[in-house]
């Protein structure tokens, strides 16, 4: 019987101690005398939430079925037994094995948002692996970081031996062969490093020097040798209905965030919102072929038990075989008494009579994303939602019984007035007296209720807006209050809820988002100052993060409000992400002049994705 | 059709609660191919009602859950099939078809069987069973009782339907349900309150062995109602 890391004193003494048994089914186990590889692979957040996440179990499975790697996870201990592993120095562990990760080959961490840092610090601090990478030596894992943040990986540069820069699928195997090769031959951690930044997708932070000017500005940014690579391509899988799928996922015992089956149904946007990070990323559009995922579907759930599953992609409406995808789904479902997750789909008749098959009417809500209160704005930010097509489809829905609606909006873009703000409110006012004039008194169960919610924005590399200031935390509580006024100020003001983020955490992503290595001392900073779990308000302290600035003498404003003039160095300059930086620079531009870019299957406008040979490039459409 | 399933729970799986078996079972029983039945309305869920909760911690050589099922299917591939489907730590013991009128599990238990030890350092310096043996001479064994409700002063001894053991083992028969629900370590804390001393129940080691329903004044095993699929 597998015998667990924590003693039963400890796992009888914290809250769910399922988060660290492992055990689950689907969860995979091997012989580690008969595999050559170990891999552990982590997402820095609480089990809950790393269990719900789809890309650790493509790669999980995809590592898996290779016959010499044993890939297992790891996740964040949660507060509690944080405490007992560091006052009885227990080193983290794996939950298939429960082996110490401090034995593993490789420790592989997904980045996916940049409030999970300091979780990512106390993952290497747990496990006792030496935080900075140029301290470890050939006993330590190597340590690899992936995910959306890796595309800037600037401010973890020190904590990680390499990034891999794209989609997993691609160029792993290279990296483990490498690395079997390297040990076989006996070569040296640094030796390994070097011939691993040659395979592409693959960067190697320690094998580049960094010059700042007086100013702090990144001066020069140099591979410390000719046969380094100066520019790190992104992998991409083209071939998205031939390749790994985790028709077995991991079933946990406790409820987790997502607890249903991920059917990713393509990957990209053909949107082109300019605030939008994954839009550019993942270009081009890559759809999966509607029959596979109709057996994947079928498989995945036969193979957990899940009475529920979820379609997941940017922008499902887009997907050209939807109607099919869901009519097949709503067949199975009902036949198996299963229930079926949608995405955020456009609001139309096909929409809302597939909602009114699979929801109750009554208690589930429509939701629309405008991000921004006029069509001013909205062409800004290049996102096609009219408000024609808003108020269009919340009446049909009205008509067909909803009386929830709840609305997106972004505060601090870019060119924003009093007036953009103010449209928040009058939009939301617009909606709900839409539903007073549409149904009639007799047939209303009490009020509509429309829920408005407001994140502030924050630029990310990579989009259109990453050379873009970013508000102040007092600009963004002064605009959430202005909006806040004009809610009440509205006619139907009490059938309006108005909700904000928190601004605090916002002006932290924003620093992260588009920070350099200086913040690495800041990040470890954070950590000894008890920083951990950031990303959950219950944890999160602002304090000891000011105080870590300030003791690094380093300004957040730098990297925040600080307008970047379009020559500087960029900190993820050394990244090609398969959108040029000529085409952000064009969008920038559209963007100031309130000029919408039409979308990738309307037609091209250039990003350099075509480059990659596949997707919606390929399909037929006008140039512009 | 009324089925009545037996599974044993042990090793890792004993820190998994009562909530999360329930919704494993649910998952399991999918994976299975049970026919199981589903009630009809706007959100179907399957029928099934375990027959008591187990505590955090605690392992189970005889739990009890009933489900009902739309059409038939042998005892032993139903077994077969769900322990194929399961985890190490969760062992479908029988499968059984119940008699049509027979009360669910939860409603119609009324003992349980509990085998307990000590962890090692947690061996009280005093004889245990002969402690309980005499205390259970007294005429009355009050004991302060806290339920998540209400907390009063409760005469356990009609509870206390047996018990035998040694030096490392003390085995108990108690009574459960819902007139008098006695839990092995309010048991123990009674003795070693007559010891003045304080029990620490981290140094129990606990297993359920059997629950038991009363059928004609005879206490009678859960599993001995149904009987096998063919």
């Amino acid at each position: 019987m597998r015998k667990t890391a924590l003693s039963e004193d400890i796992l009888l003494s914290i809250e769910k101690p399922a988060r660290y048994i492992g055990n689950e089914v689907n969860s995979v186990m091997k012989d580690k005398n008969k595999t050559d590889v170990r891999f552990a692979m982590c997402f820095p957040d609480v089990y809950e939430i790393g269990m719900s996440h789809l890309g650790i179990q493509i790669l999980y499975s995809m590592f898996n079925t290779f016959d010499d790697v044993w890939c297992e996870r790891v996740y964040s201990p949660w507060t509690d037994l944080h405490k007992i592993m560091k006052e009885r120095n227990i080193p983290l562990f794996a939950l298939e094995s429960q082996d110490p990760i401090k034995d593993f080959d490789f420790l592989g961490i997904t980045l996916q948002y940049e409030m999970c840092y300091t979780n990512i610090l106390q993952i290497l601090d747990l496990s006792h692996i030496p935080m900075h990478a140029s301290d470890r030596n050939e006993t330590h894992p190597i340590v690899i970081g992936g995910g959306p943040c890796a595309y800037n990986p600037e401010p973890l540069a020190d904590f990680f031996d390499l990034f891999y820069i794209g989609e997993g699928e691609t160029a792993y195997r290279s990296l483990i062969d490498l690395y079997k090769k390297c040990r076989a031959k006996g070569c040296g951690r640094s030796e390994f490093l070097h011939r691993a930044s040659k395979i592409n997708g693959i960067y190697v932070p320690s094998l580049y020097n960094v010059e700042y000017d007086e100013e702090g500005l990144i001066s020069s940014f140099e591979p410390v040798s000719d046969d380094v690579p100066r520019i790190i391509h992104k992998e991409i899988e083209m071939n998205v209905s031939d390749t790994y799928y985790p028709l077995k996922p991991v079933v946990p015992f406790i409820k987790v965030t997502q607890d249903r089956v991920t059917l990713e149904i393509q990957r990209g946007c053909i949107r082109g919102c300019r605030f939008c990070q994954a839009g550019m990323l993942y270009r081009p559009v890559r759809e999966r072929n509607v029959e596979l995922l109709k057996d994947y579907a079928v498989e995945m759930l036969e193979n957990t038990g899940h009475e529920e599953i979820s379609l997941s992609s940017l922008s499902s409406s887009d997907y050209s075989h939807l109607e099919e995808l869901v009519g097949f789904l709503v067949g199975y479902a009902e036949d198996k008494k299963l229930n079926i997750s949608l995405p955020s789909l456009r609001i139309d008749a096909f929409s809302l009579d597939v909602m009114s098959k699979v929801q109750d009417i009554r208690k589930s809500s429509l939701t629309f994303a405008p991000e921004a209160g006029t069509q001013r704005l909205r062409n800004v930010i290049n996102k096609g939602l009219t408000r024609e097509d808003i108020l269009n489809g919340a009446s049909q829905a009205f008509l067909g019984g909803w009386t929830r609606v709840k609305l997106y909006f972004m505060l601090g873009l870019p060119t924003e007035t009093e007036d953009d703000m103010r449209g928040i409110a009058e939009l939301s006012n617009d909606i709900a007296r839409l539903y007073y004039e549409l149904i009639p008194k007799q047939e209303r169960h009490g009020r509509v209720q429309i829920v408005s919610s407001s994140s502030f924005f924050v630029p990310k590399p990579f989009t259109p807006f990453q050379w873009a200031s970013m508000n102040t935390k007092e600009q963004f509580l002064e605009k959430a209050h202005f909006v806040n006024d004009c809610m009440h100020e509205q006619l139907n003001s009490k059938s309006i809820k108005y909700n904000y983020h928190e601004a605090d955490v916002s002006i932290l992503e924003g620093v992260f988002a588009r920070g350099d290595r200086k913040l690495c001392r800041v990040l470890e900073k954070a950590y000894d100052n008890g920083c951990l779990f950031d990303a959950w308000t219950e944890t999160f302290r602002e304090e000891p993060w000011i105080e870590a600035f300030e003791e690094c003498n380093i300004s957040m404003d730098f990297y925040t409000s600080r307008q970047r003039s379009f020559d500087e160095i960029l900190p993820w300059d050394m990244i090609d992400a398969g959108v040029s930086r000529d085409f952000l620079k064009r969008e920038w531009e559209r963007a100031v002049r309130e000029e919408v870019t039409p979308n990738c299957r309307k037609a091209c406008s250039g990003c350099g994705a075509l480059v990659y040979g596949g997707g919606v490039c390929y399909e037929n459409k006008d140039q512009i | 059709m009324k089925i009545r399933i037996k599974f044993k729970k042990y090793g890792v799986m004993k820190f998994i609660g009562h909530l999360d078996i329930m919704r494993y079972f649910q998952k399991l029983l999918r994976r299975s191919d049970i026919p199981i039945a589903y009630t009809t309305g706007m959100s179907p869920h399957q029928i099934m009602s375990f027959a008591m909760p187990l505590g955090i911690g605690i392992e189970s050589d005889a739990e009890y859950v009933d489900i009902e099922i739309t059409g038939t299917i042998p005892s032993k591939t139903a077994i077969n099939s769900m322990n194929e489907n399961s985890v190490e730590g969760i062992d479908i013991l029988s499968f059984k078809e119940l008699p049509e009128k027979s009360m669910n599990a939860m409603a119609s238990i009324c003992a349980a069987d509990y085998s307990i030890s000590f962890r090692e350092g947690y061996r009280p310096d005093f004889d245990c069973i002969t402690r309980l043996d005499a205390m259970y001479k007294e005429p009355e064994i009050n004991v302060l009782k806290k339920t998540k409700k209400s907390e009063g002063i409760v005469d356990i001894k009609p509870g206390i339907l047996g018990f035998s053991g040694n030096n490392d083992r003390i085995d108990m028969c108690l009574s459960c349900g819902s007139s008098l629900n006695i839990k092995p370590e309010l048991v123990l804390n009674a003795v070693y309150d007559r010891e003045g001393c304080e029990l620490d129940e981290f140094g129990l080691l606990i297993k359920r062995t059997e629950i038991y329903t009363r059928i004609d004044d005879k206490l009678m095993s859960l599993d001995s109602i149904g009987t096998d699929i063919v």
